[in-house]
């Protein structure tokens, strides 16, 4: 059953035509990834999605339901997270308050109960806080629950933005190039992280450039370029494309 | 972050309990009384600023809002002084809301020029309106009655102010560390971020710029209370700006800042008095260097420099 619906979905900026009349269904429970060379609008895509950006034209449904152009904060309602290509971290807060933001839907923010220590909320914001430690755990950040988030590398921010973004306990996942700028050993243990993402039940879409890691984990994948779609089929398939292989694999792949 | 987080408030609990013991005379205990009142603005101020990231240039207008709705409204209307205070502080919400919902809704930080339009329009109207407000020359404000019981001396009005000053830091403590903090803390390092993981940005800026508002109505109400007389420069701009100045000074985003800000910038004027005319040249002199040498403010200078993080 497809869990995700893109109709025709375009985004223009002036003269600029980032994303052009795109057309794909994502399934539930799958590892879906969407490749292009750079400048080829996977990121506009996700934006597009997530409600980052308002569609110029087209739809995109979310289980039947029509999502295009709702906003960020009621696309997470949904259970739709995401990370970010360039980090978006909140360095003014520490490591571990950064994954419990995550959780922001699923608890109580009455103002005025926190603001007056109501016990409740206390409770449940230590079990969180225990939550988001296991979190971290889960992403390979156990040594640094007790961190600042400034104090921590690049690699292992990555990896913090997931962790965010698995605190939110969404259905659908987005992930914007997670092993971007990472050494070969940090690369393999994303790889390995996103296939447990996908095996724990989350449907997971990725752009990635890293073909490796996108062969290794895909279901099924959309080559983008110049904001088309170029293709869509499985990683064999993608392969085999000949449009593909001119476009951006180049002969050798 | 753990069993620490009250340390600090235990410290200036007992220092509230031993000071009015210790202070040599009255003139000193009017000044913790006005430092524990800015102490509180200040903080509320912290909440918006330092917290979420939002800047109001035009806090002292809602201090003016308080001020003087405890001053007219007893005076021309007879209305009970608590009445007067709840009066000004819910339309101080009102006037907050109505503002900053539009503005919120622009991308960028338009608030600090709209909060600076709006205090000086709140500061003019106060001045222009003389058969209320007295005009430039100000009016008297009754006293405080609480249940009966009239707060008239300094000894009274410090303990009243001494727990109020606790309970405000307490609060903002408790606020500070929870899911309607944490969203806020996370609007101002990331809007995207925040917004992503569900926090509906908009509202929360709103909801803590009104807050802070209220609260320094509120404020604005126990001083004109405090001092029995209320003036326009209570709320004009450089008001504003020396309450935002004792949020950068103590240190942004930091409860104790909050404090030793206020504490310091209410004190500094009294400690200048003996440079004669030359008093706000030092003063600047003061702000310039500290913003040079403590760019993040008093307080998370030091915490970082001796080691104890946040």
């Amino acid at each position: 059953m497809s869990m995700l619906q893109v109709n025709d979905l375009s985004i223009h900026f002036g003269g600029v035509k980032a994303v052009q009349n795109v057309n794909f269904t994502i399934d539930a429970g799958i590892v879906y990834s969407v490749i292009g060379p750079n400048g080829a609008g996977k990121t506009t895509l996700f934006n597009l999605i997530t409600g980052v950006y308002k569609p110029t034209t087209g739809d995109i449904h979310l289980d039947g339901e029509a999502i295009g152009g709702k906003s960020p904060n009621e696309l997470a309602t949904r259970g739709v997270a995401r990370t970010f290509q360039n980090l978006q971290i909140c360095m003014n807060m520490s490591a571990i308050e950064n994954v419990m933001v995550g959780a922001h839907l699923r608890l109580d923010r009455n103002l005025f109960k926190a603001a007056l220590r109501f016990p409740a909320l206390k409770k449940r914001d230590a079990e969180l806080r225990g939550e988001a430690g296991e979190l971290m755990r889960f992403v390979g950040l156990g040594q640094y629950v007790e961190a600042r988030a400034d104090a921590m590398s690049y690699g292992a921010l990555k990896r913090l933005e997931i962790a965010r973004a698995l605190a939110m306990k969404p259905r659908l996942i987005f992930l914007d190039e997670p092993a971007a700028g990472l050494n070969p050993k940090e690369t393999i243990e994303v790889d390995q992280l996103v296939r447990k993402i996908a095996d724990s039940g989350v449907t997971v879409v990725l752009v990635e450039h890293d073909m490796k890691m996108v062969m290794n984990l895909s279901d099924r994948i959309l080559v983008l370029n110049y904001g088309k779609k170029l293709a869509e089929g499985t990683g064999e398939e993608i392969r085999r494309n000949p449009d593909v292989i001119a476009a951006y694999l180049g002969a050798h792949a | 972050m753990k069993k620490s987080v009250y340390n600090g408030l235990y410290l200036v609990v007992a220092i509230l309990l031993v000071l009015p013991f210790v202070l040599p005379n009255s003139f000193y205990l009017d000044l913790v009384i006005r430092m524990a009142i800015n102490a509180m603005i200040v903080l509320g101020l912290n909440l918006l600023i330092g917290f979420a990231g939002q800047i109001s240039l035009g806090h002292a207008g809602f201090l003016g809002i308080g001020a003087y709705a405890s001053a007219v409204l007893p005076t021309h209307f007879g209305w009970h002084p608590l009445a007067a205070m709840v009066a000004g502080a819910v339309a101080t919400g009102m006037l907050a809301a109505l503002v900053a919902r539009p503005i919120f809704k622009l991308k960028g930080n338009y608030l600090a020029m709209a909060t600076l339009g709006l205090g000086i329009i709140i500061n003019i109207t106060l001045r222009n309106e003389a058969q209320w407000t007295g005009g430039p020359d100000g009016m008297p404000v009754p006293a405080m009655g609480l249940f009966g019981f009239e707060l008239s001396n300094d000894k009274q009005w410090y303990w009243v102010v001494a727990i109020l000053l606790s309970i405000t830091v307490w609060a903002s403590l408790n606020l500070i560390d929870s899911p309607f903090g944490r969203a806020l803390r996370a609007l101002h390092g990331s809007e995207v971020a925040s917004q992503v993981v569900g926090v509906d940005i908009v509202r929360y800026k709103v909801a803590i710029f009104v807050l802070s508002a209220v609260f320094a109505s509120l404020m604005g109400s126990v001083t004109a209370h405090y001092v029995g007389f209320v003036s326009p420069n209570f709320a004009d701009f450089f008001h504003s700006i020396e309450l935002v100045t004792m949020v950068v000074i103590g240190g942004m985003a930091s409860v104790y800042g909050s404090l030793v800000g206020a504490v310091l910038l209410t004190a500094l004027p009294q400690a200048l008095a003996t440079f004669e005319g030359w008093e706000t040249v030092v003063f600047g002199a003061i702000l310039m260097l500290s913003m040079i040498f403590l760019p993040k403010g008093l307080v998370p200078t030091l915490a970082a420099k001796f080691g104890k993080g946040e």
